[in-house]
């Protein structure tokens, strides 16, 4: 071995250069590796959209039906549900939705295309329980104020029959809305908006 | 020891040779022509799907492989009431085929990467006339085949003509009487449905063979620069 | 990088855990033989292939379904409904190919260079282990995809333990879980194939490099540097495995990566030798492929299985095969360890073997017709007398002078002009006119020098026989 007269800055421009292209090609085997732990093609085609005939829908009946594996409500709401919602604004901590996620023509008072049908994901915008529909006037366990919504079991977070969440609970937002359009007056898809 | 080498690939050159089948056709097909892809997923719908399922491939993948709209894959691919995430899957229940065939019509998903695509192609033009049969026909490649031959009508009836006649070896096979397409059209026919077959059996493999190049041309560089930095360093070893 | 916080980072971690010392011992000071050549990439390779095949692996249990109605589904799954599904499951089945292709031409290197003698017995042993431990790998890992070939492989291959004696039908009956190769069967061979072997694997290779390192490595002149200390104590002919065998080993890998990607991206069954053909149909208990074969890289067993015409024996003399090669340090007991000093009978005792190897390995893939069974039992006398009657021929050989300091290896550069002759030899210029009138000068092969390069070639190769 014999180091005099070795050309330091070549070599080390040289192992510089190899980094990079290393770095690099580490990065494009990286894509591969790591991308193929996202939904597959499968995972989205059962993720497709959802049709639902609402003609059965009666007053005050809640459905479930399964969009990309989750729960998705479907509430046929009476007038006297719809009439608790301006009151109880004061109590709620987003009645604007302002903060919560939902398609821009369900941002309004009733968080709904049509007032009466409200759709909604049924999952906990905690930590993704699935709350129980509970629109009874002031049961013994929810207290006398309790004007009829969604309780989560989970946490104990409240929400109005609009999906909105009551001041200081856990849940951050209120429930989110899914896209969903109206084919006919009594279809609707869900998960496609446009 | 040269003699014992001259046995051993003697003995080689035996092994070797081939038992007299048919040999098989070139198929001329190329997986880029989505013209050709197209036309081929047609046919098989309308000659094959009835039997044969494709239950690896959706619709949805050969909108995008082949760069269909979605509407013109259910529209002119797909059987009616088809949703565009849907599976290549055949409406034929399995016991009736049992009984009409004998066994069940094969998913043909795979069918290329097991038989490859010359195979198909020359086991497609190679049915004939044969009255012994209940179908009335059979295969000079796969004899005794339990599948009729489905194009007849596209294509016309061969006849065989046989080079042993008491072994039933078969020579050739030709035209007796023509179909409604001239055989030049009847090729194209089968070309672009094995084309489609050759696609079905991995659809990613055009993506792999127009990736292959840039992953070779990166190594060649990361090569390139590593050998630069191994003599660099090897200078100092005398 | 410098700053005191981070020193005293390092200084905490220094003081737990010997990061400097493992470092020098195995790398930077760490003195490898200075004429390592073409035959000492694969180790670096095997470890190379090992760590494909284990990322490339975790990433495919994540979507296979270890169960027989979803397993043949779940692979095609894999290819198509998957991001990348496709590449990650071809980088798998080509390194499964590539592992073998490097570890046995690593193993071969052992054969040429002495490479299993006294004092390295024992890594020999520890290697041999690892060899066994890949093919029970792959041969449970070739179950999984649970085609036609799978199936039938499987049930072949576990059928071979009912031929011994006594034990034989209980211990096939254990293996498979099953009366046939079935759910059972799969489901064990999908635990022992990611979970148990690895496990072992990666513990054989710690043990292999670690008494590699003990005693140092061989070198293609089969010459212990050790015993030529300078005065600082460091072997004359040595230089540290960092950076020199680091950077040296990266233009290999590089290499290796190029004939990986066109086998990967042009050709990911090789003509039906790294992925079988009839494995593309899903595994039929009620039939049979017309011609089942082993993957090529275990078809010269196979081919000795089926040599002897009796169960037993077929199955002894297969295994026998595999354990003949863990004696070999006791079988050859010659102290000259290169090729390079050996006499012309070990040459071509090992030229013998190679050629049965090779033949063993093609018959293994034929069908057994009669002549081919006389050549593969032919090919497996040859294959046994060169490690059992290693003992008695060995005695008659004429060793070369050993030298005492390595010999330095011709680079590519110094071979270039000898490469440029041979071409030039074999070449002739012609002149040809095209129909647009331009002339050319065209390079076409020159009869007579091809006839004399390729005696030369010929006289040379009997040369190095001797």
């Amino acid at each position: 071995m014999n180091n005099s007269g070795v050309d330091k800055t070549r070599r080390q421009f040289l192992t510089n250069a190899l980094t990079v292209v290393g770095a690099v090609g580490t990065g494009f085997v990286a894509v591969p590796f790591l991308s193929q732990m996202q939904p597959s093609v499968k995972a989205k085609a059962t993720g497709a959209p959802v049709q639902v005939n609402l003609s059965r829908l009666e007053p005050g009946q809640l459905i479930r039906v399964e969009w990309r594996g989750k729960p998705v409500w479907i509430l046929n709401r009476t007038e006297a549900a719809l009439s608790t919602l301006t009151p109880l604004e004061s109590e709620l901590s987003d009645p604007d939705s302002a903060e919560s996620l939902q398609p821009a023509a369900a941002k309004n008072s009733t968080r709904s295309l049509k007032p009466e049908i409200f759709v909604a994901i049924g999952l906990c915008t905690h930590l993704g329980c699935s709350p129980t529909y509970r629109p009874e006037i002031a049961p013994t366990d929810l207290g006398k104020d309790w004007q009829g919504g969604f309780f989560c079991p989970c946490h104990g977070s409240k929400f109005d029959i609009a999906g909105r969440v009551y001041s200081s609970m856990p849940a951050p937002t209120n429930l989110e809305i899914p896209p969903y359009r109206y084919i006919d007056d009594n279809t609707i898809v869900i998960g496609d908006n446009a | 020891m040269k003699t014992l080498l001259t046995v051993i690939f003697s003995l080689f050159a035996f092994t070797c040779s081939a038992s007299g089948k048919i040999e098989l056709m070139h198929a001329n097909i190329d997986l880029s022509d989505n013209v050709s892809l197209k036309r081929g997923a047609e046919h098989y719908v309308t000659y094959c799907l009835g039997c044969h399922s494709a239950k690896h491939i959706r619709y949805l993948r050969i909108a995008e492989d082949f760069e269909l709209t979605e509407d013109v894959v259910l529209k002119d691919i797909a059987p009616v009431g088809a949703s565009i995430y849907d599976p290549m899957l055949s409406a034929m229940d399995k016991h009736d085929s049992k009984y009409w065939f004998g066994n069940v019509p094969p998913d043909l998903s795979l069918i290329a990467r097991s038989r490859g695509s010359d195979w198909l192609y020359t086991y497609l033009k190679s049915f004939y006339r044969d009255t012994t049969k209940t179908h009335g026909t059979n295969n000079a490649l796969f004899k005794d085949v339990g599948m009729p031959n489905v194009l007849w009508k596209l294509q016309g009836e061969q006849v065989p003509h046989y080079s042993d006649e008491k072994n039933q070896v078969i020579s050739s096979l030709s035209l007796a009487r023509p179909g409604e397409l001239s055989p030049d059209e009847f090729d194209t026919v089968i070309t672009d449905l094995v084309n489609f077959l050759d696609y079905v059996g991995e659809p990613a493999k055009l993506k792999r063979q127009q990736m292959g190049k840039y992953v070779l041309f990166f190594i060649l560089i990361l090569g390139f620069i590593a050998y630069l930095l191994k003599k660099e360093y090897w200078k100092d070893i005398h | 990088m410098n700053s005191p916080r981070f020193n005293n980072f390092v200084n905490w971690i220094l003081a737990r855990f010997p990061l400097t010392k493992v470092w020098n011992e195995h790398l930077a000071k760490y003195y490898t033989p200075k004429n390592f050549n073409f035959w000492y990439f694969f180790g670096s390779l095997a470890l190379l292939v090992l760590v494909i095949q284990f990322a490339t692996g975790i990433m495919l249990t994540i979507n296979y379904k270890p169960d027989s109605a979803l397993a043949f589904d779940s692979v095609e799954y894999i290819m198509r409904d998957v991001d990348w599904g496709w590449l990650i499951r071809y980088m798998h089945s080509t390194g499964a190919s590539a592992f073998f292709i490097v570890v046995y031409l690593h193993m071969f290197r052992g054969l040429l260079y002495g490479s299993f003698k006294k004092p390295r017995e024992l890594v020999w042993i520890f290697g041999m282990l690892i060899y066994v431990c890949l093919m029970a790998e792959s041969f449970m890992g070739y179950l999984l995809p649970w085609g036609q070939m799978s199936y039938w492989g499987a049930q072949v291959i576990i059928s071979l333990f009912s031929a011994i004696p006594i034990v034989g039908e209980d211990l096939s009956l254990w293996i498979r879980g099953d009366y046939v190769v079935a759910d059972a069967t799969l489901n064990r061979f999908f635990a022992f194939h990611v979970a148990a072997i690895p496990l072992v694997l990666v513990l054989l290779v710690f043990l292999h490099i670690v008494a590699l390192h003990q005693v140092g490595s061989n070198n293609p002149d089969g010459i212990e540097i050790k015993e030529n200390k300078g005065p600082d104590g460091i072997p004359v002919d040595g230089i540290p495995f960092h950076p020199y065998y680091t950077v040296k080993d990266i233009v290999g890998i590089c290499v290796f990566l190029f004939f990986f990607s066109v086998v990967l991206f042009y050709m990911p069954e090789l003509e039906g030798y790294f992925l079988e053909h009839a494995n593309f149909i899903p595994a039929d208990p009620l039939q049979t492929p017309e011609h089942i074969a082993p993957l090529w890289y275990f078809t010269p067993f196979y081919a000795i299985l089926r040599a002897v015409p009796d169960k037993f024996a077929g199955v002894l003399a297969m295994g026998g095969a595999i354990f003949v090669l863990f004696l070999l340090p006791w079988l050859d007991t010659v102290k000259v360890k290169s090729i390079r000093y050996r006499g012309g009978i070990y040459k071509k005792a090992l030229f013998l073997f190679v050629i049965s190897f090779f033949g063993l390995g093609y018959l293994g893939m034929q069908a057994p017709t009669p002549n081919a069974t006389i050549a593969a039992r032919l090919l497996t006398v040859v294959y046994f007398s060169f490690f059992l009657l290693m003992p008695i021929y060995t005695r008659w050989e004429k060793f070369k002078a050993v030298p005492k300091r390595l010999t330095s290896n011709s680079s590519i550069g110094d071979q270039l002009p000898l490469i440029k002759q041979a071409v030039a030899d074999i070449t002739q210029d012609t002149v040809v006119t095209t129909k647009s009138g331009k002339t050319i000068h065209l390079k076409t092969p020159n009869p007579s020098g091809l006839r004399s390069a390729s005696v030369d070639l010929a006289k040379k190769m009997k040369d190095s026989l001797d």
